[in-house]
């Protein structure tokens, strides 16, 4: 742990003083796990007698054990998107908590990095404590679904960057809206809960350009080890999405703090 | 010169424009290590432009600025670990208490946790917060935020803080106690650069000072030098009924009308008050007081500093 937040620079800071403000807030913290829960109890476990099996790359698999992956990938979302959004949103136009960090040795790409990486902290946390769930209903059933949680972690930094890249550019809490307009049917889209061939042809690339869909890919490919080449594809994606993501956040923090 | 030690700051030709806007026009100022050096002016006069460039946090439009010997542009990390800053508005960390909020400031200035919580409690002393250490900050009073703010600033044990408006919107009480923590400061050697748009402060605390209007340096000095330069001793404050007579500038005295008072500046208030009564000018009122900076900046830009 040290180790690692040493390799982030002075960003670990900022990561620690999410932290800290967090010491005292961890029943909202712990509150972020819950949803995914009842999601694979209602819809998996409970849907899932109606439904019976469903076949991933081939293989036919249970249909809690089909949703569970994708749920490993929408929970490291939502944490992510929770933090970067609304929090960042508050830290950067009322508390002025960049203001005060960036008249310390922090720089810019400091607070930035720091805010991502801790908003992607907060997903990979539900993440992992997921799969933990999952693994112990017996629905994991390949060693590679450990994999699961560095790939929440990419989840995680593309929603975050696109969370603090959406919040610089918000001017009120209304704007904050359309956030929620955009992830409900994401969330309920990205292969989640269907896979993708259950979609009409022209539906399916509007599928696949959506983040999440490649987050719920390689999820379930590393929850039943079957994994291709095609994941280097979703981990790029994501990558991708990440880099643009912070480039928009740190050019708009610049204009409004460093005017 | 060149033997001494480099400015604590020096700026040539500082200017910031936004768009058509000039916020400073050009100054030319230098702080001496150790100095207390004020920026003095009305809002708008491009006092906190002037702190925020200094600060690293706005680049300059032209001109030149160094910084502790430091380019702000490609020095701002260097310089920001060795500078403490009072911003105007508060920014205390909400969510983190009284001692969490200097613990996580000195971390960010690189301090290992042991360093930093030894200083956050050497701080909460100088600041007399000890007591307040693990409440929250939102109820405190704005005298004890403002004390935390400038406990903050000195987490990393700065060469130079920078204090953007330090007593606004305090009762005297509380600016009392802030300018002795300031005096403190001082004692140790540290430069202290602040902007107010209170004389009083200025002048109880300044070495020299700059008079800002209009985002242009209106004239430089020390408190006392600058009075004497630009008014005399004392000043006569009169207040008449139906206004002062039209010929009242026309004993040799210079005269201010402003909306509700006259000034008549005299080296003596009493004998012009008596030359006064055996001209037939009689008053409602009468006040004879010390010259001060505000007269100063009458003086030089006909208006008044707090309007």
């Amino acid at each position: 742990m040290t180790a690692a937040m040493a390799l982030l620079g002075p960003a670990r800071h900022v990561v620690e003083r999410n932290l800290m403000s967090y010491r005292r807030l961890w029943l909202i913290f712990a509150s972020g796990f819950v949803e995914p829960v009842f999601y694979l109890f209602g819809l998996g476990i409970g849907l899932g007698e109606l439904v019976g099996e469903v076949e991933v790359n081939g293989i036919p698999v249970e249909y809690a054990a089909f949703v569970a992956p994708g749920l490993i990938a929408s929970s490291a979302m939502n944490g992510a998107i929770f933090d970067a959004t609304f929090n960042f949103y508050f830290k950067l136009k009322y508390a002025k908590t960049f203001d005060a960090m960036l008249v310390t040795p922090l720089a810019l790409p400091d607070v930035v990095k720091g805010e991502i990486i801790w908003s992607t902290v907060r997903g990979s946390i539900y993440a992992a404590s997921f799969l933990a769930i999952s693994a112990a209903l017996g629905l994991m059933t390949s060693w590679w679904a450990l994999l699961t949680v560095p790939a929440a972690m990419l989840v995680g930094l593309a929603f975050s960057a696109v969370g603090t890249a959406l919040s610089s550019s918000f001017r009120s809490w209304h704007d904050f809206d359309y956030i929620q307009l955009a992830l409900q049917p994401m969330f309920l889209a990205s292969t989640t809960f269907f896979p993708l061939s259950v979609f009409p042809d022209w539906a399916q690339p509007l599928v696949q350009a959506t983040p999440l869909y490649h987050g719920v890919s390689l999820c379930r490919n590393l929850a039943f080890g079957t994994i291709s080449i095609n994941d280097v594809g979703h981990v790029i994606y994501l990558l991708g999405v990440m880099a643009i993501g912070m480039a928009i956040t740190q050019r708009r923090l610049g204009r409004l703090l460093l005017g | 010169m060149s033997s001494g030690p480099a400015s604590a700051i020096k700026a040539t030709g500082l200017t910031k424009r936004f768009g058509d806007f000039v916020a400073v026009a050009g100054i030319d100022l230098e702080v001496e290590p150790g100095e207390t050096f004020s920026l003095l002016g009305p809002n708008g006069a491009g006092k906190s432009s002037t702190m925020k460039m200094v600060s690293t946090v706005s680049p300059i439009t032209e001109g030149e600025l160094t910084i502790l010997g430091l380019d702000p542009s490609a020095e701002g990390r260097e310089i920001r670990q060795r500078m403490g800053v009072v911003p105007q508005e508060d920014n205390l960390d909400q969510e983190l208490t009284v001692r969490e909020n200097l613990v996580i400031y000195a971390r960010y200035f690189g301090l290992s946790w042991a360093q930093a919580k030894e200083r956050a409690d050497e701080l909460l002393s100088f600041a007399q917060l000890t007591d307040r250490a693990d409440a929250a900050v939102e109820p405190l009073s704005g005298g004890m935020k403002r004390r935390l703010t400038i406990a903050r600033s000195l987490v990393n044990t700065p060469e130079l803080v920078l204090l953007d408006e330090p007593t606004t919107g305090l009762d005297p009480q509380a600016r009392h106690l802030l300018w002795e923590r300031l005096y403190q400061l001082k004692e140790q050697g540290v430069t202290l650069l602040l902007t107010t748009h209170y004389m009083d402060e200025a002048e109880q605390l300044s070495d020299r000072l700059v008079i800002m209007d209009q985002g242009t340096i209106v004239t430089q000095g020390s408190p006392t030098a600058l009075i004497a330069e630009h008014v005399t001793n004392e000043v006569l404050e009169l207040r008449f009924a139906d206004g002062p007579p039209a010929d009242l500038d026309q004993h040799g005295w210079r005269i201010e009308t402003l909306p509700d008072r006259s000034l008549v500046y005299a080296d003596r208030g009493e004998d012009a008050l008596r030359r006064l009564a055996e001209l037939d000018v009689h008053p409602t009122g009468s006040l004879i007081r010390r010259s001060t900076l505000e007269d100063v900046f009458l003086a030089l830009t006909g208006r008044t500093l707090v309007e």
